[in-house]
Formats: C-alpha cells, structure tokens, sequence
C-alpha cells in the first residue's frame, strides 16, 4: 500500500490528491515512513521534521477540501537540501560549524514551497558547504547510493539525490556549482534540472560560489522538474542576479517532448567531453541515446568547443576564491558554533574565531579556502583569478558560437558511474574530474539537465544523459529530456529505478 | 606618548609636504546600503538589524538606490566623471563588528572619479583634485566593557551593536595635494570645512563631524625639499572636526620631520589623533603587504547609471560654491577680509541660514566669528557643532534689536542656550536679564552716582561730556548691566546740563 503511494510521480501524486484518491498527510505519512525504514541504511536526511509535514499536510487536505489549493503541487511532499536556510528547521551545509543553528528566515525558494503548500520532510545531506562530487566530505558522514550501499551517490546534493532515488522522497531541491544537481542525477539514476543563472533566486542560499551557484528541481521524472522548476522559479527583488524575465513554459515543453517528436531539432554532440578516462558503459548509453534522438527526427552533428578543456581549471580558480570570502563570515560572532581556544586565558575574539574556523571546518573546505585565499592575492590576481575570468569569458564564447549552430548541445553527465566511497577521498584531483561536463555550464550561466540514460554494463549502475541550452532556453532541456525519457522508458518497459535493488528496511 | 616634535617653520626649511585627504560621508538615506533597515541613529542595540546587514548565512544585498543618486551628485558637485558601468568589490578582512568579515564597497571602479574642488584658502584659491568618491558600507560599532580605557586591550569583554552595519557611506579620496608647504595644515582644514558645506547643500547628509556623520582621515608625508617623490605616507584615522584636521596635518609634520631627523624611516601605519593631548599614536602598521584580496562582488550586478539619469542630478545641484559666495558677499556687504575671516571659520553656512532667519548680515558674522567662535575653541569643538543654531542666533539678535537685552546681556543668553534652558525668551525671562526700561530705577542710580562722585560731576558740568564714561559705568555696574548704556548718558547730561 505505502509502496504503492510513494512509487508515484510528483505529478501523479497531484492528480491522485485532486481526483481525491489519496491525502496529503496520507502520502506525507507514507514518505515518513519510508525514510524511516530505508534511511538508516542510506542516511539521505540530516534532519528530519515529521511533525512540521504532517501539520502541513493536514492544511494542504483541508484547503483542497475548501477548494482553495494553492498551486498544482499542494499537498505533495518534499526534500529540501541542508544548504537553503528554512526558518525554524536546523540548517548545517553539512557543516559542524553551523550544528545546531536555525535561520530566523526562509529561502525565497523554501518561502515558494510554502506558499505552494509542500509539506517539507526534511534536510538532506550534502558534502560540506557543497564542495564535493561524492557527498562524503558531510561532517555528518556519507549518503549511501540506493542502487548500490558501498558507492557514492555524488555531490554535494548526494542526499537529495538519494533521497528521491529512494522513494523516501518524490520532489528535492537541490543546488548545482559545478554539477551538484547534475551529477547526483546521473549516478542514482534520477533528474536533476540546473536552471539558468538567475532563473531561480538564490536568497537564502549559502554560497558557495555566487556566480556559479544555482538552485533546482531533482525528481524521478523531466515533467516532475518541470513542474517544481516552475514553482520555484522567477524573478526575486531579494536577489540582484536574478532575471526579470518570465519562465518559458516548461512544463508545456515537457509535455511537448514526451510526445517524442524531435523533428527540426539541431543537436550538437560536444566533441571535447568523450575520449579518455570516459567509462565504456557510460559512453555506450549515451551512444544508444544520441541515436534514439535521431530516431525522433533530431539532426545530430558534432560541435567543437575547445575552450571546455580549461573548464576545470577555470573553475577551481574562481569558486574558491568567491568561497573563501563567503566563508568569512562563519566566525563564532553572530551564529553557529563557538569553540574557546585551549589553555588560552580570557583570549581575544582573533582566538575565538581561529578556535572555532579550526574546529568547525572540514579539511576540504579548509583546502578551498587556502585556494582561494592564494588566488586572490595581491601579486597572484592577475595570474590566477583574473586570468581565470578571462578563460571563463571564452567558454562562454564557444557556447555562444556552439548555439549558433545548434539548439542544444549533450554529453554524458558524468565520465563514470558511481564509485566506491572512499575510493576517491584521499585524491581531490581524481574527485573534481567527476565535475568535467557539468562545469561549463556553470561557467557560462546556461541551464542543463540530466537524465538516467540506461545502465553501464561493466556494473550495472546509472548513467546520465546531459542537455545543454542556450541561457532563458531553459525549455528545450525539458523538451529534448523528456522525449529521451519516453523513448528510453518505452525502450526500458518502465522507468529505470524499477529496476534499482530492494533496500534493507524494505519488505 | 608625545614623540619629539621639530618646530614648524623648522620642518618647511628641510621638507615639502604632501597632503591627502579621505573623507567618508555618512548618507542621510532612510534604509541602509543594501537592505530595508532603518539607517537612523538612537535605536536600541541591534534593533534595526535583518538577515541580511547581520551577515546571515545565504542572505544576499541589494543595492539602494537613494544611495547611488547621493553618490553620483556628490561626485558631480566634485566635477567629477560619473562612471558609465562600475561595480561592487569585496574588501576582505576579519573584524568582530564587520558582519561578514568583507566589506562591501568599491575598488577600481568607482562610481565617480576625477574631479576636483576649489578651495579658499587665505583670501587666494587652492584647487584640489579629487581622485575618486566611491560608495560602501559601514560597520557595526564595538563597545569595550570593562579595563580602565575603553580600548580593546584590557577589556573584560565587548558588545556590538550592528545597527550601523550597512549604513551607506561615500568615501571622497583626494590625490596627493603638493606643494602646499606652510600651508598645508590651513588647506586641509579649509578643504574639509569647504566640503562638508558643499554636503550640507546636497542634502545627502547629516554632516556633523560630531557625530560622526563625517569623518576624515589625513595622509601625510614629507620629502625632501625640492625633491618630486613621495615619501612615506602615514594615516591618522577619525579626526572629528576642522580645527582637529589642521592640528593633526601640523604635529605629523612635525613628527615626521623629526623621526627623519634621526635618520630613521617613517614607518607605514594608522594613527589615532588624540584630541585632548593633541597628538597622535601609532595605530595599526599598514604595510603594502596588507591584502584586501578585492574581487568584484558576485551578488550585485553593475551599476550603470544612465546618461538621462545623471544630467537629471546635474539639473539638481546646488549653486557653485564660489558664484554663491561672491553673491552673497555682494548682498552682505563684506569685505573681502570679513569674508575671508567668515570662510576660514567655517562660518560661511552657518551665517547664511543666520542671515536666512532674518538677523542682518554684520550681526550674523559677529555673533559667529567672536562669541561663539571662541565659545567653540574653548570647548575644542568646530562652531557648526557648538550646539547653537542659526535660527537661535538670529533670535538673540532679534531681542538686541527690540531693546530687550544688550550685546553683553547677550552674551548670557548664549550661555543659557549653551546649558540648555530654553528658547532666548526664556531664557531673558528666567535670568531676568531683560533692560531695565524704569525711568525711576534709572533716574535713582543716575542721582546715586552723582552724589557718589562730585568731581566728575563738576568736570561734566564744566562741558567735558568725556567724563561722563565714568558716571555711565559706575550707574550700568549698579544695574547689574541691564541698563541701556545710552539711555544713562542722556539722563546723566540730561543732569548736569
């Protein structure tokens, strides 16, 4: 029964609360319950609020009941990850130095939720302040990946990801740097949707890089995202970076593509994002996908953007950089954790401060900031963050020229699929290689998607499928994604997680 | 502690100045900087605070747009150029009452650069150029418990109150002022006295030195006589008011001059003016190594104001200071020195809105440049911020008018108005230092001092009116001053006719 419940789509949920076939605290109830029996195992949630989603989904019945909802997703329950401040529920980035704060205030995209009446579950787990592609740099320890418990569910939104892998969740928000949204999609076999820069508000947000940093939807399904994404989106007086321009409709275009007809549709397959180090299994169903877009009538050609292989670099100049200033503020002042220095008589706030960033910081973070503080310096600028700037400019340029040519561009989302966990921890440069093809994008602002495209056959685990699209385009990603969804599903019999292994806890 | 000084006209013999000011003007916008706070004074701590000025995880600013027009028609009131596209930039470092332990403000892209500003200084005009004015935020304040100096050093603990986080700031640099020489310490003065007039006009702040609402740090460095390089600059942080601005350019002169004189080097630092022993200490060394690390700020869009926009300000400017004052010394009828002494008093707004407020020029002036002026020196404070308005200036010279005090009772009414009893009315009417108009009480005390002094009597009476000084004196010491010294003439020789 529970199994049949949470097994829906976010979409079907709402058509099951409107055609009045099931309640919101019966579904919030059933999603309780299922994080209860399989999150012990998998550890998706850092906080868990059984009671504020129960209160919520009670009024979301009731309102239904007055005929008064409040948006189409009223009533379904959601994952939020632990990097959105909600009011009254503990936010931590997975950090130690925020164990135990709770923000006076929402997220504009939390607020959203709540005007939209999701109930909202919990937090989910995250690496540190999102800076990882494996979700084992949380303080709080690792997410484990539904299909496979030894393996990584990627980063940092490995708990979103998971979450909605797990059923423990139909919708989670989650927020993409470098590929946080992306990469976990890809690996737990879910959707993850990075929106365009500025799409979506970033008030509330705890930076990572602010001009990289982009709140999405992360769902079972492209029409899920679609719907979320619109929830979500627009523009945002409290944030200045973001765009004053209504959404394209995105849940039409998803409604579009799953009709599977991609015909006019110019592809361009980046030439620069395959090769070496590209899992055989991963490149063979992105192959197969590539073709099954052919077949719907979409005309594929190979685009060059050269630029892309200094994305890396790029990126791992600038976002510690913004990072390290970001961090700044966690300082044992005004929030959070405070730690007294040891053998230090009446020390000065310097000491505190030093005491707490020492104690409260895991060694990732502490790297990122040692990067970024250097890249920053005086006599350094010029070479590494103003030059990176540069380079950022140019990728931006082969975007630019690539959608000249074409109206979306793909790759794999990730080279691999999931690894062993630990297998990665004590190599940062072997870690940041998961982010190659999710990178660029956050470069240049563009929205991009990811989608299960099929298992690899070296180990039978998910691999993604990724669509890029010109900036406020953010509609042909839904529409190129979901009509590789239907064909895939119609290839597959039935949605991939079907085929995702019983977890413990599960009867 | 007080290091040796080198006697001034002793340090111009050896070295030529170099004089650089940074003024930070406190903006008289209703909300802060990037945030819907109220940016008032007086409220209970860390009320007027929201997620955003407090530094809160994932809160994110906004610029405000009653601050960018400030700053713009400051920078054009400067003669500057107003930038076309400029940005927002971290300044990174850690202090316990900056919120996020970067401040936003603004690096190489300022919102207004290159301008300048005529000066008088003496009677002549001295032109400073204005590199840049730029827009930030301010921090909070920090209140040290505890120790016996209210200093960081030695507290038992300390307090901040955050509510003048965010505050929007304008911070005016000039470049480098050479060639001043003698008169660098009168220049500096004149500048900020001159500037801060040029704010009051704008309207865009409080402006009291007092208060903080403005506040100056001095560059200063010596070369070499005749040499065209620098030398090493020092920094003396907050000196509040005009006359602490050229008392603070005079003793680094003289300090520099004479750690020089030792054969060592200057060493470059922050220094704190201290206004009651007039001399500065060393504050926080401020080497080139001191990084910043700027980098423009990711969560704040440019700011490009339009060229429509900007001529609009423009259209809104006040008059040009130096047109004003030639008008207004043509109105007064001021020589060119009582205007020059009303200039270097900083008096010069402050006599218009006396003059505003009906009270005729010359009594404006006199009442500024003597009594209040030195009221003002005696208390260590610049006039503007003595605690006497114009409106009341005018008042008091409005009872001198009528009759109803004298210049010298007067005086008292100042006093009163300086310890706070009310309005100059009042004030006559609770000190009873109204003139007494009683021709009998007169008549009496012009009787008693003829009896009392039968020889000058007899000289007036032989016709030398001179001598009648003496009568009037010892009759207006009889009548505690309250009497009209030339009523008591005329009734004296009225007398001995």
């Amino acid at each position: 029964m529970t199994d049949a419940l949470i097994r829906r789509t976010a979409a079907e949920m709402a058509d099951d609360l409107a055609a009045g076939t099931t309640t919101s605290v019966a579904l919030t109830r059933a999603h309780l319950d299922r994080i209860a029996a399989v999150d012990g195992a998998v550890h998706a949630f850092l906080h868990v609020d059984a009671e504020g989603a129960l209160a919520q989904a009670a009024a979301a019945d009731e309102r239904r009941a007055e005929g008064a909802t409040r948006s189409t997703l009223d009533g379904v329950p959601i994952a939020v990850k632990d990097v959105l401040a909600t009011e009254g529920l503990p936010t931590t980035c997975g950090s130690k130095i925020l164990e135990g704060w709770v923000p006076p205030y929402d997220a504009t995209v939390v607020a959203r939720l709540r005007a939209g009446g999701l109930p909202i579950l919990g937090k989910t787990n995250m690496d540190e302040f999102a800076m990882g592609s494996s979700t084992e740099h949380s303080a709080y320890g690792p997410t484990h990946n539904p299909w496979d418990l030894d393996r990584i569910p990627g980063g940092s939104g490995g708990g979103s990801a998971a979450a909605v892998a797990s059923f423990a969740a139909p919708l989670a928000l989650g927020t993409d740097t470098g590929g946080s949204i992306r990469q976990p999609g890809a690996v737990t076999g879910t959707v993850g949707v990075k929106p365009t820069y500025g799409g979506v508000s970033r008030y509330g947000l705890v930076a990572l890089a602010n001009s990289f940093d982009q709140v999405g939807p992360v769902t079972r399904t492209v029409l899920d995202s679609a719907l979320l994404h619109e929830l979500i989106g627009g523009h945002d007086a409290r944030d200045s970076t973001s765009i004053d321009v209504a959404l394209p409709d995105l849940v039409g275009a998803a409604r579009q593509g799953a009709g599977g007809d991609l015909s006019g549709l110019k592809v361009g397959v980046i030439r620069e994002l395959a090769g070496d180090g590209w899992q055989p299994g991963v490149m063979a169903r992105f192959t197969e996908s590539v073709d099954l877009l052919v077949g719907m009538g979409a005309e594929v050609v190979e685009v060059s953007c050269p630029t892309f292989v200094h994305a890396l670099a790029t990126y791992y100049l600038i976002m510690p950089a913004e990072a390290s200033s970001n961090l700044a503020k966690f300082d044992a002042m005004r929030f959070g954790l405070r730690v007294l220095p040891e053998g230090v008589d009446s020390p000065s706030a310097e000491d505190v401060m030093r005491a707490t960033r020492d104690a409260g910081f895991g060694d990732e973070v502490k790297r990122r900031i040692i990067l970024g503080t250097y890249a920053l310096s005086s006599g350094y600028y010029d070479a590494y963050y103003g030059q990176a700037q540069k380079v950022r400019t140019l990728i931006t340029h082969d975007f630019g020229a690539a959608f000249q040519q074409v109206d979306v561009l793909v790759s794999p989302t990730a080279p691999t699929t999931a690894f062993k966990l630990g297998e990665k921890l004590d190599d940062p440069l072997a870690m940041y290689l998961n982010d190659l093809a999710t990178i660029p994008a956050n470069l240049s602002g563009v929205p991009g998607i990811s989608v299960p495209s099929g298992l690899a056959d070296e180990d039978g685990l998910p691999a993604g499928f990724q669509v890029l699209a010109p900036a406020l385009a953010d509609d042909r990603v839904y529409r190129v994604g979901a009509a590789l969804e239907a064909a895939l599903t119609d290839k597959w019999g039935g949605p991939l997680l079907d085929r995702a292994p019983v977890l413990e806890g599960e009867r | 502690m007080a290091a040796d000084l080198v006697a001034f006209d002793d340090v111009l013999a050896t070295y030529d100045p170099a004089l650089g000011l940074e003024v930070h003007v406190e903006l008289n916008t209703s909300t802060k900087m990037f945030c819907g706070c109220p940016a008032v004074f007086g409220g209970e701590p860390n009320a007027q605070v929201c997620p955003t000025c407090l530094g809160l995880p994932g809160a994110m600013p906004v610029v405000n747009r009653k601050a960018v027009e400030s700053a713009i028609r400051i920078g054009l009131a400067l003669n500057c150029s107003i930038a076309e596209w400029c940005r927002f930039a971290r300044k990174n470092y850690f202090y316990p009452d900056m919120p996020k332990n970067f401040q936003t403000s603004q690096y190489d892209e300022p919102i207004a650069f290159d301008g300048w500003m005529d000066v008088e200084v003496d009677g002549g005009v001295v032109r400073v150029e204005i590199e840049r004015a730029h827009m930030e935020e301010d921090t909070g304040k920090s209140l040290h418990v505890g120790g016996a100096t209210g200093r960081i050093h030695g507290a038992d603990y300390s307090l901040v109150d955050y509510n003048r986080a965010g505050i929007p700031l304008i911070e005016i640099v000039t470049r480098p002022i050479q060639g001043a020489g003698a008169r660098a310490p009168e220049i500096a003065r004149a500048y900020v006295a001159q500037l801060r007039d040029l704010i009051v006009a704008l309207g865009v702040s409080e402006a009291r030195m007092d208060q903080g609402n403005l506040r100056a740090d001095v560059n200063l460095s010596l070369a070499p006589k005749g040499s065209d390089r620098l030398g090493t600059r020092t920094e003396t942080k907050n000196v509040n008011s005009f006359r602490s601005v050229e008392r603070a350019v005079r003793y680094e002169m003289q300090r520099h001059a004479a750690v020089l004189g030792t054969g060592a080097t200057i060493l470059q630092e922050t220094r704190h003016w201290h206004e009651d022993t007039g001399v500065t200490t060393s504050g926080r060394e401020k080497s080139d190594a001191d990084d910043y690390r700027y980098f423009p700020e990711p969560d704040l869009v440019p700011v490009a104001p339009s060229r429509e926009w900007v001529d609009e300000l423009r259209g809104t400017l006040p008059e040009n200071p130096t047109v004003k004052r030639t008008r207004l010394q043509a109105d007064w009828g001021f020589t060119d020195l009582e205007m020059r002494d009303t200039v270097g008093a900083g008096a010069f707004g402050l006599v218009e809105a006396t003059v505003a407020e009906g009270c005729p020029p010359q009594a404006a002036r006199k009442w500024w440049l003597t009594e209040l002026a030195r009221r003002a020196n005696e208390s260590g404070v610049d006039i503007a911020d003595l605690g006497v308005s114009p409106a009341q200036v005018a008042a008091v010279q409005a009872l001198v008018d009528d009759g109803t005090v004298n210049d010298k009772l007067a005086r008292q009414v100042f006093d009163g108005l300086l310890a706070g009893e009310g309005t100059p009315e009042e004030i006559v009417a609770a000190r009873g230092l109204a003139i007494v108009s009683d021709e009998g009480a007169l008549g009496a005390a012009v009787d008693a001092a003829i009896a009392a002094n039968p020889d000058v009597a007899q000289k007036i009476r032989d016709g030398k009116h001179a001598a009648a000084g003496a009568l009037i004196g010892a009759v207006m010491k009889e009548m505690r001053g309250q009497a009209d010294a030339g009523r008591v003439r005329e009734l004296v020789l009225e007398r001995l006719a």
